[in-house]
């Protein structure tokens, strides 16, 4: 199905590069001798700065879009655009690069590295950068600052609330700068107050233009959206109302 | 970063961590106390071996064994009493005293200008030559002579063992009731001009002098000191040898504390040669070569140019080595190196396990950092980075039980036994059939302490070996590391 863009930018604007352009997208995987297919053939484009939910029923294929989006995996059949490269073509090099370069990434369970400190998990996000250490410590500091955990930076997650763990989460995910936040029930181990805390990160960093995709159960985050997609049984189409 | 994590991720896994090292520090102690055993009995063998064939001697050339009966020797010494031999008391008793001086009759001589032959082979830096002999003295009391009917049981009468007393078979020929005792001990003839290598190169005048080129032809003897000791002779006594009253004018000792020198007695070689009537012969030529890399090849041309002679190398000789020494020798060198291989194979299998198991543990820890773009190199470098320092705290605690256990050997400084070949005896075999150093026998066997020497290469090895150990173990963690797809890592934590 295809999807008819809905750029978030002002009308008058002249159209900006998507961040990114899905044509004809196919996942299939082989499980236990049977062939399934996750996605059939996903037509999308997400806009630079956009705030995109993207909901539907478990087994639905919204883990393996985002990780199609993420260049975790590349598609059976179709492109993924991501600026000018196509993912679907990319080698195993290129991908590493727009991992390390243009994506960020948030995962419902957090991912920090427990015997490093949130400095530090900050900081393994931009290893592959290969920045000198002065520029290293100040996007870790600017990082931390802008998820309100300045002063937590020598704390290992084990000394953190769920909610720090996923805002250092997130300060790794945007210290190296991407052009788009991918995140994966972000807030899916969060109880409500830090629901609405890290939701309100994600917000503040879309109003200062970082492009976000979030897939989320929870409508609560699906209605702060600007956009809502829905994934079924491997066709997407746009809820937003 | 790199350090950091590597840090972080070996403190945090502390149980593995020990375990893998521990394991490699056991194997690494075991190469190094094995090693340093097996060099500790190599000195040992060495050093047993000085106190019979010298300092400095590479190669001998001795004569081709012989069966008793062949080549002269008639199987033991020959004593041959004439009707007026001895002197007889108013009782009747008579008294008879012999000595003989004989060749090893289990091995052939060999013809003195084979020194010739020898020295001019390229590759000698010296040669000098031996001739080995036992001299038995034969001392009994006859309760009555016997009359020349009855002297066929006397003529070449075949002694049993040295040193042994006994009464004669009473009855037989005619001798009945009497009592004999039979003494023996080594003469080697040496040529005094050289000593730099052969027997006497490991010993050291301890009284009176050495032999000098001025003795030749003359009777005089130095003396060893354990011999002298026992026999209670010093310098400027006279020692009976072959029937020949010699002046001792000096002692010799070994070296080595706790060895004997090569022989009893020491003479000048033409006199042995002419008093044991053996002619111009030698039982060894002790061969020096100019170098150790060239003992190889001068042994193959001693082998060539003297096919009737055997030519035997210190490898050869070690195999005649017997004693507790032979059997440490064996026990480290078979045993030990074994188990320290087994041991060494046991704990990289250990560190491999351990590794794969952790990768497999940490599978959602590397999908991630794939995820956030840390590329496939970095994340194997990371891997196996872990695993070589987990095997260098291994190696260096291995480095330092081994010197624990080097210098618990040196402090306890066991004492080993050995017999460089075996004693030369009346009427039994002598150091035939092993091929090797068989010219001079030994004294007894000498006791030598063991030492474990250690080379700061064997050191730099062990840890090489740990090292070694560690990137297999992170060739296989980093193997299974890079093969995790972060997407199906992410999936199979979700």
């Amino acid at each position: 199905m295809t999807m008819i863009d809905r750029s978030a930018t002002d009308a008058v604007a002249a159209p900006a590069t998507p961040a990114y352009r899905l044509a004809g997208v196919t996942k299939t995987y082989r499980q236990k001798g049977r062939v399934v297919q996750a996605l059939k053939g996903v037509d999308v484009e997400i806009a630079q700065g956009d705030f995109v939910t993207i909901q539907g029923p478990t087994g639905g294929g919204k883990s393996t879009l985002l990780q199609l989006l993420g260049a975790l995996d590349r598609p059976t059949d179709g492109h993924v655009m991501i600026g000018d490269t196509d993912l679907a073509k990319a080698s195993a090099a290129d991908l590493e690069r727009v991992r390390a370069t243009e994506i960020g990434f948030v995962f419902q369970a957090f991912n920090l590295i427990p015997t490093l400190t949130a400095a530090e998990n900050v900081d393994m996000g931009l290893e592959p950068l290969g920045l000198g250490r002065a520029d290293r410590d100040a996007r870790i500091a600017d990082a931390l600052e802008r998820v309100g955990l300045a002063d937590r930076a020598d704390h290992r997650p084990g000394e953190l609330s769920g909610g720090q763990q996923q805002r250092v989460a997130i300060a790794r995910a945007i210290a190296k700068r991407p052009r788009v936040l991918l995140a994966d029930e972000p807030t899916g181990n969060l109880d409500e107050s830090m629901r609405d805390d890290i939701l309100a990160v994600l917000e503040q960093l879309n109003a200062e233009g970082l492009t976000l995709l979030v897939v989320t159960h929870d409508s609560a985050v699906a209605r702060r959206a600007r956009r809502r997609l829905r994934l079924d049984k491997g066709t997407i189409r746009d809820i937003t109302r | 970063m790199y350090w950091t994590y590597l840090r972080r991720e070996l403190s945090g896994r502390k149980k593995q961590t020990t375990i893998v090292a521990a394991g490699l520090a056991i194997a690494i102690a075991l190469v190094i106390i094995v090693n340093a055993l097996s060099a500790g009995v190599r000195d040992a063998q060495a050093q047993a071996l000085e106190s019979v064939y010298g300092v400095g001697t590479d190669l001998t050339v001795t004569g081709a064994q012989t069966e008793p009966g062949e080549g002269g020797g008639r199987g033991g010494p020959q004593f041959d009493f004439g009707d007026d031999e001895g002197t007889t008391d108013d009782d009747g008793t008579t008294s008879l005293s012999q000595s003989r001086l004989m060749t090893d009759f289990l091995r052939g001589t060999i013809d003195a200008a084979t020194l010739d032959t020898v020295a001019g082979i390229d590759g000698v830096a010296a040669a000098s030559g031996a001739l080995s002999l036992t001299n038995t003295t034969f001392d009994g009391e006859l309760p009555q002579r016997p009359d020349a009917s009855d002297t066929e049981g006397t003529d070449a009468q075949q002694m049993p063992a040295d040193g042994q007393s006994g009464d004669m078979p009473g009855g037989g020929g005619g001798f009945g009731g009497g009592s004999f005792d039979v003494d023996s001990f080594t003469v080697l003839g040496v040529e005094a001009s050289d000593t730099s290598v052969g027997p006497l190169s490991a010993a050291q005048v301890s009284d009176g002098r050495a032999l000098s080129d001025a003795d030749a032809g003359a009777d005089v003897a130095v003396l060893d000191a354990s011999y002298a000791a026992s026999a209670e002779l010093a310098v400027g006594d006279t020692v009976d040898i072959g029937g020949t009253a010699f002046e001792i004018v000096g002692i010799v000792a070994s070296t080595s504390a706790d060895a004997d020198t090569a022989a009893n007695v020491y003479i000048p070689l033409d006199v042995a040669q002419d008093l044991s009537g053996a002619g111009d012969v030698v039982s060894t030529v002790y061969v020096q070569a100019a170098s150790s890399d060239q003992i190889s090849s001068v042994q193959s041309a001693l082998e060539e140019a003297l096919p009737d002679t055997t030519v035997s190398s210190q490898s050869d000789l070690a195999s005649t080595v017997s004693g507790s020494l032979s059997s440490a020798s064996s026990l480290i060198t078979s045993l030990g190196t074994w188990l320290s291989v087994i041991v060494l194979a046991v704990a990289v299998a250990l560190a491999v396990l351990f590794t794969i198991s952790g990768i497999s543990r940490r599978t959602r820890e590397i999908g991630t950092l794939k995820a956030i773009g840390w590329s496939n190199g970095r994340v194997v470098g990371q891997v196996a980075g872990e695993s070589v320092v987990q095997a260098l705290i291994g190696g260096v605690l291995g480095v330092a039980l081994g010197l624990a256990g080097v210098l618990a050997v040196t402090v306890i400084s066991p004492t080993i036994s050995s017999a460089p070949a075996a004693e030369n005896t009346m009427g039994q075999g002598g150091p035939g059939g092993m091929g090797g150093f068989a010219g001079p026998v030994s004294q007894t066997a000498a006791d030598i302490v063991l030492t474990a020497p250690l080379s700061l290469w064997i050191i730099v090895v062990a840890l090489l070996l740990a090292v070694a150990g560690g990137l297999v173990a992170g060739a296989f963690g980093g193997w299974r590391a890079a093969r995790l797809s972060p997407a199906e890592a992410l999936r199979a934590v979700a």
